[in-house]
Parts: structure tokens; sequence; C-alpha cells
């Protein structure tokens, strides 16, 4: 352990060296994160707050031992790809592109330098990384996928005994045909067998909860368009069936889901911070696995649990943001 | 401003200048405020990007790009002259119909082109990577300068310029203005395309929201051009659209190099247009300077 410190210690030494002759006078001058985003709104700036807070906390201080720089593309991607080329010029010890168009232009400019994507919901598709769970050489960072296996988890536990978990969704959502499949995965892993309940309008979805009602223990449901509109419908039939229904959105709580495991973007942004400060104290990006957003944000809706006999574990209560 | 930022400035300016060629062909040439370029830019960089990604080369990309832009445009005429809906109108309809077509091109609303093939890697491997892509798009925007010069010079061009100038005049000359609207549409806007599918392989992808403001930086091109480089004559002219569209991405990047004056990230679009604006300027304020010193100088040999 210690020997592998002293090696990392050389090593950055050597690569000060190396870099100094050509930049005698930043010698001095502290590391560069350069921040970068599509456009300014409340998501997005959460995450930037999130990341300067994050670096604040491992002890990077703006100005002092680190300098931030963000820029926004105020939309245009034209200006994304000309920020891009301006933060490969200033070659930052850290780039940090938030959204997909602002990550990928980065991506495309600036090859050399060391990138953390936030708030990208699939870097794959977005060509950053390879494969979920695999960063590429230069190339790390923080999805804002929905958080699934949070959200199992979060049923496993107020349903130990549980077997079957019912899913709907629209097949002709790529996004929700995406996530089912990702859900079979997860929930395998916590002992549950996934059975699907296709709908593909509103008003065929109270009749597919039926239908996965009598099949399963529970329902899920997923951050579906189709369902989410009829969510209330899905939930009256879980009332009936005196069965749970669970939601991939926290604001479905309010409208009958018993409980939802949601992420908050100031999260992603420290997720996103804290890869930034391993990328700052040496570590190579295609170390450091990318990460999904955190399940943080538990809400429960105890009326609508007490409505069909269920009691909720006192732990979830405990970390649970009261409806 | 460091070089690289400049020669990204470039690169983008380089590629607007494409775009702002197209516009001048339309709202100046042709006298048709045509707005189809919002989504004929991102349908170009739409069809590039699902041909590249569907294994088709980086140039039949570009060559399909430029013909759906066409298409575009030719809708838009179609439009304007079988149902006579205002020009403006009528290009509003095209642009915001071409938002859903393009994601039903793409698939998604994002196509990722990071490390596929680019029309860009045989001047990449040439000039090394600092410098290959502008001279990629320097070579581009100077063919399309060349086709569109020599074209505007030839009778087709030259009747599509009357029609702009004097409809009523060109019809009575046997000039057939309808075709000349449908010709100059689909030229403009194929133009537009072709810099949309250069922008997605140059810059790494694809966007269904990248055309947003194309219309108003491509104007903002052309009037930057003509301010600066004042002249009567179409080749000079479309010249003075590129360098103003080069010029314009000069006040993004010296707007995104403002930093240290007490500026935040949000004003960068408010220094972008106190620049643009302040070349706009100066040739007036520099003639109004001069001539007001002329006439002091006058005033004092006067007795």
């Amino acid at each position: 352990m210690r020997f592998s410190l002293i090696l990392k210690v050389f090593f950055a030494s050597l690569a000060g060296f190396a870099a100094g002759p050509g930049q005698a006078q930043s010698g001095a001058k502290p590391p560069l994160v350069a921040i970068t985003a599509i456009v300014e709104h409340p998501a997005l700036d959460a995450v930037r707050a999130g990341i300067t807070a994050e670096l604040a906390a491992q002890g990077y201080k703006q100005g002092e031992s680190v300098r931030i720089t963000f820029e926004s593309a105020q939309g245009s991607t034209a200006t994304a790809a000309q920020i891009a080329r301006k933060i490969a010029g200033d070659a930052p010890a850290v780039a940090v592109g938030i959204s997909t168009p602002s990550a990928q232009a980065l991506a495309a400019a600036a090859k050399q330098v060391p990138l953390v994507y936030a708030a990208v919901t699939d870097p794959v598709a977005a060509g950053l990384i390879p494969a979920a769970g695999t960063p590429k050489e230069k190339i790390t960072g923080v999805s804002d996928m929905s958080p699934l296996g949070d959200q199992v988890a979060l049923i496993r536990e107020i349903l130990p005994g549980a077997k079957k978990l019912g899913v709907l969704f629209n097949p002709g959502e790529a996004n929700s045909v995406a996530l089912v499949a990702a859900l079979k995965t997860v929930a395998a892993k916590a002992g549950f067998e996934v059975i699907e309940g296709p709908a593909t309008k509103t008003a065929d979805v109270q009749q597919a909860a039926r239908s996965v009602l009598s099949k399963a223990d529970a329902i899920y449901v997923p951050t579906d368009n189709t369902v989410v509109s009829a969510f209330e419908a899905v939930a009256a039939a879980g009332r009936q069936a005196r069965k749970p229904v669970f939601a991939g959105d926290t604001a479905s709580v309010a409208k009958g889901a018993v409980a939802a495991v949601g992420f908050d973007y100031d999260t992603v942004g420290r997720q996103a911070g804290a890869l930034a400060a391993r990328i700052l104290k040496g570590e190579a990006p295609g170390a450091i696995p990318p990460e999904d957003a955190r399940g943080t944000d538990l809400k429960v809706n105890p009326a609508a649990a007490a409505a069909i006999g269920l009691s909720l574990p006192a732990q979830v209560l405990a970390r649970a943001k009261a409806l | 401003l460091s070089l690289l930022a400049a020669i990204g400035a470039l690169e983008t300016g380089l590629i607007f200048g494409l775009v702002a060629m197209g516009v001048y062909l339309t709202f100046r040439v042709l006298d048709f405020p045509d707005l189809t370029v919002d989504g004929s830019f991102p349908l170009g960089a739409a069809v590039a990007a699902a041909l590249i990604v569907g294994g088709h080369g980086p140039f039949s990309a570009l060559i399909m790009a430029t013909a759906a832009g066409a298409l575009a445009g030719l809708f838009t005429a179609w439009l304007n002259q079988r149902f006579q809906i205002l020009h403006l109108l009528a290009s509003i309809l095209t642009m915001i119909a071409l938002f859903s077509i393009n994601v039903r091109i793409m698939g998604k609303p994002n196509i990722a082109l990071i490390d596929t093939p680019s029309v860009a890697d045989p001047f990449l491997a040439m000039a090394g990577p600092d410098w290959g892509k502008s001279l990629a798009l320097a070579v581009a925007a100077a063919l399309i300068w060349a086709l569109l010069a020599r074209f505007l010079a030839s009778d087709l061009g030259l009747a599509l310029r009357a029609t702009g100038t004097n409809a009523r005049m060109a019809r009575a000359q046997g000039v057939d203005t309808r075709l000349m609207t449908y010709a100059g549409l689909a030229l403009s806007n194929g133009i537009v395309a072709l810099a949309g599918g250069l922008f997605a392989q140059v810059s790494g992808f694809a966007d269904v929201t990248q055309g947003t403001g194309t219309i108003v930086v491509g104007l903002a091109a052309v009037i930057l051009g003509e301010t600066l480089l004042p002249s009567r004559r179409l080749w000079l002219a479309l010249i003075a659209a590129v360098a103003g569209s080069v010029l314009y991405r000069f006040a993004v990047a010296l707007a995104l190099d403002s930093d240290g004056l007490g500026l935040q990230s949000s004003d960068l679009s408010l220094v972008t247009a106190a620049i643009v604006a302040l070349a706009l300027m100066a040739p007036r304020l520099r003639a109004e300077w001069r001539a007001k010193r002329q006439s002091q100088a006058n005033g004092a040999k006067a007795p």
C-alpha cells in the first residue's frame, strides 16, 4: 500500500516535470476543472452546484486549490462544439460535460482531456462509454437513468416474501423497453420473477393492471409516459386487489403509489464531483467505473399502504421524506 | 484566446459559412425569407448520422443529406407556389414538420458519431488533429462557393437573380419564376443540410434540437459580411457571408474568454451580441468621425 502511494507520488511529480517547461508560468496555478452544460435550467444547475459542493467537501476550494470554470452553450449545439474546442485548448485537469450534447461535444473535440459526464441518461447510446459500468480510456461519469437497483431493493425491503413482480409499460416507448429489459436482470438478482403487462395506450392501462395483478404480488410502474399518465387507474386496480403499487418516480406517490425512490440532480452532481476529485488525485478515468444516479429520494404513502392492509417497515419510514 | 479555441471558432464559422451562403441565396438573391433552414440543418445532420451508423460511407452520407435538404426546400416552395401560402408561413410549416421527421429518421433524439469515420479523416491524416477539421471544412466551403458563384453567373443563375430582383419583369422576359423559386429553395436548403451533415461528423453527434436559431446565425453572418465587405459582385458577397460567419464565431470565442471581466457564463449571448454590434457600428462611426474631422479641417482653412 505504502509502496503504491510512493509510486503514485513519483509518477505525479514526473508528470509535473514533464508538463513544466511547456507552461512554466502556470506551474504554480491550481488545477483547472472546466464544467460545461448545454443550457441553464434547474436540474442542470443543481448538478453543477452539486459538483462544486462535492469538490469543496473533498478539499478542492474554488480559487485556492482548484480553479473551476463554467460555460453554458445557452441552448446552442454549435456553441457547445465551440466551448468543447476552447476547453481542449485550456487543457484542464478534468472536464465535466453536463447533458448529452455537451458531453458528446467534449468527447469528440477534447480527446486528450479526462472527461466526467453528468446527467446523461444513456451514456452507452450517447457513444461515451462502450458498455454500462465500463469506462472509456479518458471518459467516466454519472448517468441520470432511473435507479432500478435501489427501487427493486426497496420493494424487496417492504415485501420480503414476494415472488412475482408485475411491470406495466408501453412496448412502443423505446425508453421503457430498455428499462424493462434492465429490470429483469436486476429483479432476478433480488429473487423476483417479472410479469410483463404491456399497454399501448392509456385506455388499456387499467385492464393490463388487473391482468398483471391476478398473477403478481405487486406492481412496479417504471417512468413510462403512457402508464404514468394513467397512474390513478393502476392505483385503483391495486386497492381493489389489495396489492401494493410501486413507482419509478416520486411524483406518483401522491397519486397512490405505496412508495418510490427517485434521485435528485444535486446527488448526481455530488457523484460526478466525487469522480472528478478522484481524477484530480491522480486516478485514471479509465480505471473509474461509471455510475448511475443513486436513489436517495425516498417517498412513502402510509395511507395508501394502510388501505390495502400493508404496514411499512420502520426503517423505511425512518429514511423516507414525508409525503 | 488559445489556439485551439481559435481553430474551433474557425471550424464552426466555416460550417455556418455554408449556412450563410444558403441564406444569402434565399434572402438576398431570391428575395424569399426562408425559415426552413432551422429544420434542414438538423435534417442534414440526422440523415448523415443515421446513414453513417447504418454503415454507409461519410461522403455518400453527405450527398444524401444534401438531397434530403433539397427535398425540404422543394416542399416549402410547393406550399408557397402551388397553394399561395405566404413564404414565411410556408417555411415555418416545413420547419415545424421537420422536427418530427428528424426524430423519425434517427429513431431517437440524438445519435453519437464519436468514433465513426468522417469526411475529415483524410484531412486529419494530412494536417494533424489540430488543423485537419478546419482544412476539410475550408475545402467544403471553397467548393460550394465556387459552384455557387459559377451557377449564379450562368443563364439559369441569371434567371434566378432576375426572379428575386423583379419577378414581373422576369416573367415578361420569359423566365419561369415558379421554377426558379423551386430551384433556389432546393439549392439553398441542400447547402444548409450539407452544413448540418458536416456539423454532425465534425462535432461528434446529431441532435434534433441543433437547428434552433440557425436562421438567426445565418442572417447575422450575411449582414455582418455585407457591412464589413460591401460589394455588388455576387462572388464577393458570398465570400463576405462566409467571412461574416467566421467573424461571428470569433465573437463567440472572445465572449467565452471574457470571464475575467466580472462576467458570468449566462452573459455569453449578451457579450456576443455586443461584439457583433460593435463590428457593425465601426465602419459607420469611422466614416462619421472622418467626415467630422474633414469639415473641421475645412472650417479651419476658411477665414
